[in-house]
């Protein structure tokens, strides 16, 4: 999977290693924006009362 | 290609529990922190607005504090706590709106984020304020509930006032110990005669497993007109900027 996205990048390293970085930060960043909230709705809740 | 996609499963649940426990806490934390001291200004410019130039009143007439009778609906805002041993340093004073009810709406909401239970007393009034707020997460309006030591402020405003309540103890429970919301906590059988708070939360820190109790009494009263505490007037000073 990760090999094979390597091999597709075009350039040297250097900028291979640049796109993948820029990549992982969007995925990253997705996954806070709007992931993450919608998975937390969906998880049991915390509870802090006593009831 | 398996083990690949097992790895990144891995990393993306470590991402969300870091985004529950830090990054999200820590932004909802400044937001409810941010809102709850805005309200507080408010009520206090309101206050100053509706006396305009009449005199504070004498100290010696506070009398009995002031106990709110408004029926509040569900998620409305009525009070605002600071405690200031929840403060941590470099970030914004730990400040929470306290709303009525405790659903999800209110613990995990941007603005409020501390709950009363509707059936306990109001700030002031003979018997228990009691109120929940998370312990983790969701701005974790109690996070530092540990750190509490005897004596500590329990600051309460209202639109009428702030209520000084005093740090009194720690109690471990199960989370069906609903006795320690009753007027005089576990004894629900007897009459109240003191102003006592009850904050509730879980524990251990990133547990739901138990409750961690803290009692407060209620040790002074004093009108809005008559300024914030002197013990934290510096603080509520400090929101304005």
């Amino acid at each position: 999977m990760y090999g094979a996205l390597w091999r597709i990048l075009p350039g040297p390293w250097w900028l291979r290693l640049l796109i993948l970085l820029v990549l992982a930060a969007a995925a990253v960043y997705a996954l806070f924006t709007w992931v993450f909230p919608w998975v937390d709705l969906i998880l049991n809740p915390i509870n802090v009362t006593v009831e | 290609m398996f083990g690949e996609l097992l790895v990144t499963a891995g990393v993306v649940i470590l991402l969300f529990l870091g985004w529950q426990l830090w990054w999200n806490d820590a932004i909802m934390a400044g937001q409810q922190s941010q809102a709850a001291s805005n309200q507080s200004l408010k009520w206090i410019e309101d206050e100053r607005a509706a006396r305009g130039d009449a005199p504070p009143p004498d100290p010696a007439d506070y009398g009995d504090p002031v106990v709110d009778t408004t029926e509040y609906g569900n998620a409305d805002p009525f009070a605002i706590m600071y405690v200031p041993r929840f403060n941590s340093p470099g970030t914004v004073d730990s400040v929470r709106t306290v709303a009525e009810g405790y659903g999800l709406d209110v613990l995990n909401s941007f603005e409020l984020g501390v709950g009363h239970y509707p059936e306990t007393q109001m700030p002031g009034e003979v018997g228990n304020f009691a109120i929940a707020a998370h312990r983790s997460a969701y701005g974790g309006g109690m996070h530092e509930i540990e750190q509490l030591q005897l004596g500590d402020g329990i600051f309460i405003q209202t639109k009428d006032g702030w209520y000084t309540y005093r740090f009194r103890d720690f109690e471990y429970v199960t989370p069906d110990a609903v006795e320690v919301l009753a007027p005089v906590p576990h004894r629900p059988e007897l009459q109240p005669s003191e102003r006592l708070i009850t904050l509730t939360t879980c524990n251990p820190l990133y547990s739901t497993a138990e409750r961690l109790i803290a009692y407060g009494v209620l040790e002074s009263w004093q009108p809005l007109s008559a300024g914030p505490p002197a013990e934290i007037a510096a603080d509520v000073a400090r929101w304005e900027q």
